[in-house]
């Protein structure tokens, strides 16, 4: 039983259907929201923060919060993105990111909204410079936590598109992080054709297909092309 | 005219390369601007103070730091360039792999000792007085001294380069080019 | 006993149920001294889930344990007030007794020493758990006869030489805390309280009175939020489902806290009394107490006054003869985690889950526990509900102010004479209490603990209450020798231990406040930093996903407004362009150690320059 729901992002009225979220009601009506966590197909988690919206006056996560009739979402105001520019830095600058020596530069989420949100000067937070291992174990897959950002697309893909349990979250606070479900990745049951690792799972460089670098050249790549949000389905 | 001092601290000098690729308007910008202390003329020295000073590289030495304190004291807008003044770099990954008790130590082996390809029959790790000393960890520009801009790239394209430069030579700092920043 | 019988055994005893998996890890821990890798798999096997669910929830509370510890765990509470006590005078006598350092275990596997988060003794500090003892009120000398007895005896029964007042002295207890009740109200600590005189009255009325009795009072949660309980009650009885459940949170975990702890050892049936009535009044058969690891002293207690209440007709089948009125209560023990005190990271906890709020909406109300209705209320609030159905709705809106009804137990520790428990009616000032608890000289008052609210002195004037100064119960006071950033930083330290670390601002954004709060501490920051924590304070507060993250700057931000020169005085405006944060003496040192030579440059022996 869907009802259409009318509610305004930015003054501009918008129609979705009741149960959707505020980031599906604008994917639909051609309204970029910027993301990281949250990707199609699978269940929203809400933890990067980066879709935050206000929802008449208060802050809200748009890719977990439900439209409701007449309510009024600011997407594009300063406010909200000096909010989503903070958050972007802050994973910038909470793990090691190279970007120079990145396969996954120009085609890497977390760098394309850098760009989109106009960060030019990444001095603005200390660098943690965490001390993060490599897992090279595997034949196909390489796994590279220093350039994780939490975002756990990964294990939402292997638990809800691959019936898998190949990745979990470890620790907590500022040491939470990806662990797999082994010894190391070459002691799981992944596999090179598994949705969490195929390319644009993750957003980032930290799942690496082995033997597949470096695949498109500078300027032919993903973000190059088109930079994130500039196309509907960018993610 | 204005006068502008280079240096490369602990970088690779392409920042200073993508400097030149900026092709044939180097031409329109040595009508412009005048070199102090720079690897371009080999000036080892501040003549006198300058309008711009462009700091390539990061501080993995003391050298680093004193040569980056003298740019501040010189210069009245500073400029880091590339990733290794902004945030340290190819050579800050040497921050993240020290998880040992005596991490500088380790870092010195690997470099001298320990990593494959190196050829050191008499293992001595070079130690010669005039070699600047090496500092715990590798610092950022801005960690060391205050910044007025940063340029990410790597390098930035000689483009960023010659746009930077002009919106400074012209007095218009806030309109340092945004569309083609990239960190890679 | 090998590893794979613990691990069967402990699994069974739960039913092999994934949901009672903290359980099922307690009983491992105990039995075994850690959760290694080898357990962790066979739990896995034996739950069937994977094993790195296993791990992500063990590695995700502290106190739990993936490499063995000692066969005696000291933990030093290490909470500000028990700092200023001098917890760290006694944390350094037992690293020079037992030979070990903090975070580390005795070569012989018989002790560890590690600091924890606020323990709920603030009353009695400086103090500290050892494994399930509290052991009070430390001094640098009753440490060393403390880890005498210890290594004579192994037994940390032991050091109870002396039980406290009150149940502390009841046998399934036997405890050395002190329950300090200063100030009886006529709510919660009166005298000759009848027992189950609500529960009986409540029984008499049909479900919606019983709410509509509560909404009349005016109640609100005790537990920080101050959400009204009635309206709470009303949600959940309202959402269709097979299933409600109740939920008592004991969690206790807001620094300065500790009148949840005096209930549970006073009052316990009273608590079970009110959770009965709102199972009765929302539609539930099941129960939990979520209670802290830190309370586990008072398990067996509150197990057998359960048990008592099963045999008396008042928990079980047809309760007080009322028939198809069916509910009991488990107690489901916490593992150190600050964050699951927040009601939907306590709901993922008592799911077996690692310990993470969960996406609201839908709130718990609508979907819970195991996804059913679920009310969560504070430990006082049950008491609360309780007495109102036992005296009236009307007695109850008559103590206290308009906006706040009934009375507040308030937990005072800090600079003063009287530390302790005060149950006081809403609208007292704190100028007041500061004269009711003998305060000393007082600068500070932070009521409400870590995520609460700084009160300088010129503003004790200001009433506790949900309008004004709100309060879940912890007033911690601080007289003007205190450092204000000293505290202030103690704060940022406890929620960036604290953080479960799901959102991105509360998880990194806390790291980067503290790391330039200490810059301000050191004295290297300009006014520059100051507006800077105040910008990332708002975007953490705006952004962070639960209460956790959106009340960790408001200590920074509550000093910067009362202590402003405090401040200013730290701050430094360096010159030369010069970042004072940046020492290049320490940067040589290790250097200087290697290279067995002095620097040519910033040494005095070579060069011509010296910084
Ligand atoms: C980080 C955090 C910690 C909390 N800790 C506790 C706690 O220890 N005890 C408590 O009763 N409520 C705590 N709360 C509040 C609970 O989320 C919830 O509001 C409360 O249990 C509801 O009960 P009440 O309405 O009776 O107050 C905490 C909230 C947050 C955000
Ligand atoms: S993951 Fe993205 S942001 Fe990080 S280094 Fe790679 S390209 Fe840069
Ligand atoms: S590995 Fe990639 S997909 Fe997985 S949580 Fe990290 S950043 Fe996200
Ligand atoms: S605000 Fe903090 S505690 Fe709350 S969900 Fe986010 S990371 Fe976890
Ligand atoms: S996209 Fe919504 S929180 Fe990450």
């Amino acid at each position: 039983m869907s009802k259409t729901v009318v509610f305004k992002i930015d003054g501009v009225e918008i129609r979705g259907t009741s149960g959707q979220t505020i980031m599906e009601a604008a994917d639909k009506a051609g309204i970029y929201i910027p993301r990281l966590c949250d990707v199609e197909g699978l269940d929203p988690q809400g933890s990067c923060r980066v879709c935050t919206v206000k929802v008449n006056g208060r802050t809200a996560a748009s890719c977990t919060q439900p439209i409701a009739d007449g309510i009024e979402v600011e997407n594009e105001t300063m406010e909200i993105r000096n909010f989503r520019r903070d958050l972007v830095r802050m994973l910038f600058h909470e793990g090691n990111h190279l970007c120079p020596c990145c396969e996954a530069s120009g085609r890497c989420e977390l760098q394309a909204l850098a760009y989109r949100l106009g960060i030019l000067q990444p001095d603005k937070y200390p660098y943690l410079q965490p001390v993060r291992p490599v897992d090279a174990s595997h034949p196909d897959i390489m796994l590279d936590t220093n350039r994780c950002i939490r975002c756990g697309r990964c294990i939402r893909a292997s638990r809800q598109l691959d019936h898998k349990n190949v990745f979990g979250y470890i620790g907590r606070g500022i040491n939470k992080q990806v662990g797999v479900d082994g010894k190391d990745l070459a002691h799981t049951d992944v596999h090179i054709d598994d949705k969490a690792v195929a390319l644009g799972t993750c957003p980032v460089g930290c799942i690496i297909q082995k033997r597949r670098g470096f695949f498109d050249a500078i300027g032919q790549r993903k973000f190059d092309l088109h930079p994130i949000g500039t196309k509907e389905k960018d993610s | 005219m204005k006068r502008v001092a280079t240096v490369s601290l602990a970088g690779c000098f392409g920042c200073h390369m993508s400097l030149l690729d900026i092709d044939e308007r180097i031409l329109e910008l040595v009508k412009l601007v005048e070199f102090d202390r720079s690897p371009v003329n080999d000036l080892k020295k501040f003549k006198m103070r300058c309008d711009i000073g462009l700091v390539e590289g990061g501080c993995c030495n003391e050298e680093n730091v004193h040569t980056l304190r003298e740019f501040r004291k010189n210069c009245d807008v500073l400029v880091g360039v590339g990733q290794c003044a902004v945030m340290g770099g190819l050579p800050v990954m040497r921050n993240a792999i020290m998880h040992s008790s005596d991490p500088l130590r380790e870092c010195l082996e690997t470099a001298y000792f320990n990593s494959p390809y190196v050829y050191n029959p008499t293992n001595d790790i070079p130690n010669d007085p005039a070699l600047p000393l090496i500092l715990d960890k590798v610092y950022t520009c801005p960690e060391v001294v205050k910044m007025d801009y940063l340029i990410p790239g790597c390098p930035p394209s000689g483009d960023v380069l010659w746009q930077t430069l002009t919106a400074l030579l012209n007095g218009k700092p806030s309109d340092l080019p945004g569309e083609i920043i990239r960190f890679d | 006993m090998n590893i794979t019988t613990v691990v069967k055994q402990a699994c069974s005893k739960f039913g092999n149920d994934r949901g009672r998996l903290i359980d099922i890890l307690w009983e491992v821990q105990n039995n075994l001294g850690c959760i290694d890798e080898q357990a962790m798999n066979a739990i896995a096997a034996e739950v069937k889930v994977h094993r790195v669910e296993i791990e992500g929830v063990v590695s995700f509370y502290s106190f739990f344990s993936e490499k063995r510890k000692g066969k005696i765990i000291i933990r030093l509470c290490d909470d500000v007030i028990d700092i200023n006590a001098g917890i760290e005078q006694v944390a350094t006598v037992f690293s020079e007794e037992l030979g070990i350092g903090i975070g580390q275990t005795s070569a012989d596997g018989n002790f560890s020493l590690e600091y924890t988060a606020c323990i709920g003794m603030s009353d009695q500090a400086p103090a500290a758990l050892v494994n399930n003892v509290v052991i009070t009120n430390i001094t640098p000398a009753s440490a060393k006869e403390i880890t005498r007895t210890l290594k004579d005896t192994l037994d940390p029964s032991k050091l109870v030489t002396k039980v406290g007042d009150g149940n502390n002295a009841h046998t399934l207890v036997s405890a050395m805390v002190r329950n300090n009740i200063r100030k009886q109200g006529e709510v919660l600590l009166a005298d000759g309280i009848p027992a189950d005189a609500g529960l009986g009255n409540a029984l008499k009325k049909t479900s919606p009175e019983v709410i509509q009795e509560i909404a009349d009072s005016g109640l609100r949660g005790r537990g920080g939020a101050g959400f009204p309980t009635g309206e709470k009650f009303k949600l959940a009885q309202r959402t269709e489902a097979d299933q409600r459940y109740v939920i008592c949170n004991a969690d206790e975990g807001e620094p300065g806290t500790f009148k949840d702890r005096v209930l549970l050892t006073e009052r316990p049936s009273l608590i079970f009394e009110g959770m009965t009535i709102a199972a009765y009044a929302i539609g539930s058969t099941s129960g939990i107490m979520y209670l802290r690891a830190e309370y586990a002293y008072l398990r067996p207690f509150l197990e057998s006054v359960l048990e008592n209440r099963r045999q008396a007709g008042l928990l079980g089948k047809d309760i007080c003869g009322k028939k198809g009125f069916c509910f009991d209560i488990r107690i489901q023990m916490g593992a150190g985690a600050y964050i699951c005190g927040e009601e939907s990271a306590l709901i993922s906890s008592c799911e077996g889950l690692r310990g993470e709020p969960k996406n609201r909406p839908p709130f718990p109300v609508e979907r819970g526990y195991l996804s059913k209705p679920t009310i969560v209320n504070n430990v006082e609030t049950f008491c609360c509900v309780a007495r109102i159905l036992d005296r009236g709705s009307n007695w109850f809106a008559g103590i206290g102010t308009k906006a706040s009804r009934g009375t507040k137990l308030l937990s005072v520790c800090g600079d003063c004479a009287r530390p302790g428990v005060y149950e006081v009616p809403y609208g007292l000032e704190v100028a007041e209490l500061l004269d009711m608890v003998g305060a000393e000289d007082p600068a500070i008052v932070q009521v409400g603990g870590a995520s609460g609210e700084m009160v300088g002195r010129s503003s004790f004037g200001r009433k506790i209450c949900f309008s004004d100064v709100a309060t879940g119960g912890a007033v911690m006071i601080f007289n003007s020798h205190r450092n204000v950033l000293a505290i202030v930083d103690h704060f940022l330290k406890f929620f960036a231990d604290e953080s479960c670390g799901y959102c991105t601002p509360c998880r990194v954004g806390i790291v980067f406040l503290r790391e330039r709060m200490q810059k301000v501490m050191h004295g290297f920051a300009e006014s520059a930093d100051l507006d800077y924590l105040r910008d990332l304070s708002k975007t953490i507060m705006m952004t962070s996903r639960c209460g956790l993250g959106s009340s960790a700057p408001k200590a920074i931000l509550n000093s910067m407004d009362q202590f402003p020169l405090v401040y200013s005085s730290h701050l430094r405006e360096a010159k030369d362009g010069v970042q004072a944060g940046f020492n290049i003496q320490k940067a040589l040192d290790e250097s200087r150690r290697i290279a067995k030579r002095t620097s040519m440059i910033y040494d005095p022996v070579y060069g011509e320059k010296n910084e």
